[in-house]
């Protein structure tokens, strides 16, 4: 029976996930504050849950198939924010289930929108949990699991592949997928030891640097503080984090690639990064600029500064702020969610349609043009010099139109419980693409605590909707991968 | 001199072909005894049948006492390890090997004596893309070669009524050319080389004139033998080749590139492999629909080539019927070739000529830096350098007028200063080598680069002694 098999692996990954505990439960021994046995008594449940799911299931225990991956996949990502909610709904007196399992699962999908408020007033060890979940969910749990444990065996390329972000997932790097994915996460790690140090250095503790690192890096969103990176109001502290920001959303893989090869030029050279770049630079300027025409900023540098933060903020999908950027004029905070649409590249942290995507659509529109003109023209998309094949460009537009479809679909949802239409519209983008904030009731200065529990539920199915990238998911939905 | 070529293929037989007429021992090794009997029956060369890289074939064509190996295989890997045995196992003092791949030029130590012992690579893909590249820059001439690390250049040219120089004599050139010195040094008229030039030599409409020129002054010249056209924009190349691809991927950022290409997935290659600039289009080059469709009567020029002459023809014809400004075919038969060149085809380029040249300066005895194959292997231009002194050599320190050179032979012109293989400087005091156009007052003088036009094979050894430096010559 393929879904014990792949329960007997849950489990295991459950067990797995219980040590992570040890983090927040560290703050908390330390802090002396009230979350502590909060944090025991959650890692306590969910290593007996795992052992239990893995004990009662480990006849079945077998080589995953390739199919069992979509399955394997999408169960822990429901499971473990379950897990992840109860030291938070144990911790925080007051808190509706629905809000703490929301809360959880937008730490693991990185997107940083909250329904808590008063997050200065809550003990330490809860905040590290957001924020550490975020670091952990922001990379994919079961890269983590393929990177450190042999047990996933050779399904392991197959689950790689249902987490993991972009179009074209077949190139390994390396012979073994697990060497892979480790790379992968030695870059997150170097990079996030980087950013550790220089949100240090420019002025945050230790205990503030730890948390925004956690949370930048993975491009989640979450703070410590409901001004969010307004606290500190330091010019040095936004450009560190706008700097580490950028340098999360592009494909991780490029720095371990230009790693071994000694050489920025993989990174400089590579097609995805610079769209990226040049997409998040020129709507710094085009807002920028406008802001200053507008009013709304009497100086071009000051309108800048705040938009530079910004725009890269929503772009990358973090969803920090240091003001209430609701107040401009309504274009430039829609024109920065729908940037944060697809800007950042396939294989960074980020979420949303992923830049490749974006460049491999326009390079289709700009071919069926030519065909157009010149009906014998052979044209295929070329993306860094590699034709992509017509299954991956199919692939990309069958994606767009579920994409398509997944955004009207929980807009009309969330319209039918009553939400107003730019509240309503701009949730849907924000949660679908990993952002955080949106417009309207749920904007940067307010938060996700005053939607109903249907909405909140909307929201969460969003978030994972969109961290698995749609196909992974809604494969589920399909009759044929339930018949054997 | 003793040859061994391996492989009758094109290379092959135009190699033997032009290496024969110069009185050379031929062997060719081929695996198949078909096209060798051929060869055989039209050309004094002996065959042997068998695979070249096999030591007991090679001794049995003779590989013990040959002098020179010329190994044109379709395939790099056959003629690099044939290379590597004639020089180890049988001493072959020179080796040369036909190579489709570039980047055994970048690596040296691949190609030395520990390597696979290879002495000069031949290009032929290369030859004919630089070859169709000088003609795409200068598209009033019919030919364009260099000499001299490119300061000369000698430019072929259909003269037309309405250029300065046209029904003038070759006396008045410097009074209807002012500032620029230029040599005429043949004129082809209905084919025939005529036999004297002097003063009183008159242009006609429709020669075909070689010039000798410093290779800054090549627009100059066309210009005084012709009007000049616009300048080429757009180009559309018939057949994605080696040799079209290359091409197109050179000229693909200054000109508007169309390749026309039938086979499909050779079409996707070309399209990844070219910059989005160049239009690939999958189709025949004889459909007369997509060319009209492609607009093929605003073309600047027309270049088929692919590996069929018919189709070339066929291609070049149509689309200057269609309104191409000029066309080009390659073509590789030589009965087609002078059979189309000058009609509605404004060029036809036989490849195997364009590579014979790099091959003929290593035959050629003498000093010889450059040697380039004319008219289809009918004349010849070679670039020289004067070695030793008035008493060892019969051109040092001498005027060009008192020097003997064969019946219609001329010394165009003379480069001076040229730095030595070991980078010293010839002649102190100039920093840069200069040209000199060769008038029958000017003194050679040794270590000067000679460039002389040779316009029947016949003459070659002839103009080969007065390169060679003799102990025993005496005047």
């Amino acid at each position: 029976m393929g879904a014990l098999a792949v329960i007997a692996l849950v489990g295991r990954l459950v067990v797995m996930f219980s040590l992570l505990f040890a983090v927040p439960l560290a703050f908390a021994m330390h802090e002396h504050d009230d979350a502590e046995d909060a944090f025991v008594l959650s890692a306590a449940i969910t290593l007996a849950a795992g052992l239990a799911m893995s004990l009662a299931t480990r006849r079945f225990r077998r080589e995953l198939l390739p199919r069992d991956g979509f399955l394997l996949v999408t169960l822990v990502w429901l499971l473990l924010p379950v897990f992840g909610a109860l030291p938070l709904r144990l911790a925080i007196p007051g808190l509706s289930i629905t809000d703490a399992y929301f809360e959880a699962a937008s730490a693991f999908t990185a997107t940083g929108a909250t329904a808590l408020s008063g997050l200065d007033a809550l003990p330490l060890s809860v905040n590290v949990w957001r924020c550490f979940m975020t670091f952990v969910g922001g990379l994919g749990i079961v890269v983590l699991a393929v990177a450190i444990l042999p047990i996933l065996g050779v399904g392991g390329s197959q689950l790689f592949k249902a987490e993991t972000a972009g179009p074209m997932k077949d190139q390994k790097l390396t012979p073994r997928i697990a060497d892979t994915a480790r790379a992968i996460w030695v870059s997150y790690g170097l990079l996030s030891l980087a950013c550790l140090w220089s949100y240090h250095a420019a002025g945050m503790s230790w205990v503030d640097a730890f948390l925004h690192m956690c949370s930048t890096v993975s491009l989640g969103g979450f703070s410590r503080y409901d001004a969010s990176f307004g606290h500190w109001n330091s010019p040095a502290i936004e450009a560190v984090a706008m700097f580490f920001m950028m340098l999360s959303g592009v494909n991780l893989v490029l720095y371990f690639v230009s790693w071994r090869a000694r050489s920025l030029l993989p990174l400089l050279r590579n097609a995805e990064a610079q769209a990226f770049v040049g997409a998040v630079l020129g709507t710094i300027l085009l807002i920028a600029g406008y802001l200053t025409v507008d009013g709304a900023y009497a100086d071009f540098g000051e309108a800048l500064r705040h938009t530079a933060f910004h725009v890269v903020s929503v772009a990358t999908t973090s969803g920090f702020t240091t003001l209430d950027y609701a107040q401009w004029p309504l274009f430039a905070p829609l024109l920065m969610i729908l940037l944060g649409c697809f800007a950042t590249c396939a294989g960074s942290t980020g979420g949303g349609i992923k830049m490749v995507r974006m460049l491999l659509l326009l390079k289709q529109s700009r071919r069926e043009l030519i065909r157009i003109l010149h009906p014998s023209a052979v044209t295929p998309v070329v993306l860094g010099g590699v034709a992509v094949s017509e299954r991956v460009m199919h692939s990309v537009i069958a994606y767009m139109m579920m994409y398509g479809a997944s955004l009207v679909g929980l807009t009309m949802l969330l319209l039918f419980s009553g939400l107003d239409a730019v509240t309503a519209f701009t949730a849907v983008l924000a949660c679908v693409n990993n952002i955080g904030p949106g417009l309207g009731e749920v904007g940067p200065a307010v938060n996700y605590g005053s939607l109903t529990d249907f909405q909140t539920w909307v929201c969460t199915f969003a978030m994972l909707l969109g961290r698995l990238e749609l196909l992974t998911v809604l494969v589920l939905f399909t009759p044929s991968f339930w018949r054997r | 001199m003793k040859i061994l070529i391996l492989g009758a293929g094109r290379v092959g037989e135009s190699v033997a072909e032009s290496l024969l007429s110069e009185r050379n021992d031929i062997t060719m090794i081929d695996t198949d005894p078909v096209r060798l009997r051929a060869l055989q029956d039209r050309m004094d060369l002996r065959g042997v049948v068998g695979n070249g890289i096999q030591p007991s074939v090679l001794r049995d064509a003779g590989a013990e006492d040959t002098d020179m190996l010329i190994a044109c295989a379709p395939a790099d890997e056959t003629n690099l390890v044939v290379c590597k045995i004639a020089h180890d196992v049988f001493n072959v003092p020179t080796t040369i090997a036909r190579l489709r791949s570039n980047e055994f030029d970048e690596r040296p130590e691949l190609l030395g004596k520990q390597g696979f012992a290879v002495d000069k690579v031949l290009h032929p893909e290369s030859s004919v893309t630089a070859y169709i590249r000088k003609l795409i820059e200068y598209p009033e001439a019919l030919q364009v070669l260099e000499f001299a690390h490119g300061l000369v250049s000698l430019i072929a040219v259909r003269a037309v009524a309405g250029g300065p120089l046209v029904q003038h004599t070759l006396a008045e050139t410097p009074r209807l050319v002012p500032g620029v010195d230029m040599r005429i040094v043949a004129i082809y008229r209905q084919d025939q080389a005529l036999p004297q030039l002097g003063g009183e030599t008159r242009v006609e409409p429709g020669d075909e004139v070689f010039v000798l020129a410093a290779t800054e002054h090549i627009r100059t010249v066309l210009g005084a033998l012709r009007k000049m056209d616009r300048p080429v924009k757009r180009v559309m190349i018939a057949g994605g080749g080696k040799v079209g691809l290359r091409l197109a991927r050179e000229i693909a950022g200054r000109y508007q590139v169309k390749i026309i290409e039938p086979n499909r997935a050779r079409c996707d290659y070309l399209a990844t492999e070219l910059p989005g600039s160049v239009l690939v289009l999958n189709g025949d080059a004889t459909d007369e629909d997509l060319l009209s469709d492609e607009g093929v009567a605003d073309l600047d020029l027309f270049l088929a080539l692919t590996n069929d002459d018919e189709d070339n023809i066929m291609a070049c014809l149509l689309a200057k019927r269609l309104g191409a400004r000029r066309v080009l075919a390659v073509i590789n038969r030589r009965a087609y070739a002078d059979l189309v060149q000058g009609t509605q085809i404004d060029i036809a380029i036989s490849p195997s000529h364009a590579v014979i040249g790099e091959l003929l300066a290593h035959v050629r005895r003498g000093d010889v830096e450059a040697v380039h194959s004319l008219r289809r292997g009918a004349a010849e231009a070679l670039e020289g350098i004067v070695r030793g002194d008035a008493k060892t050599c019969r051109m040092a320190g001498r005027r060009v007028d008192e020097i003997a050179l064969p019946e219609g032979t001329h010394i165009g012109a003379l480069v001076r200063g040229l730095h030595l293989a070991d980078g010293s400087e010839v002649e102190p005091g100039y920093a840069k080598p200069r040209v000199l156009i060769a008038h029958h007052d000017t003194t050679v003088l040794a270590h000067d680069h000679v460039i002389i036009f040779v316009p029947r094979k016949r003459l070659i050894r002839q103009v080969e002694k007065l390169f060679q430096v003799s102990a025993t010559f005496m005047f």
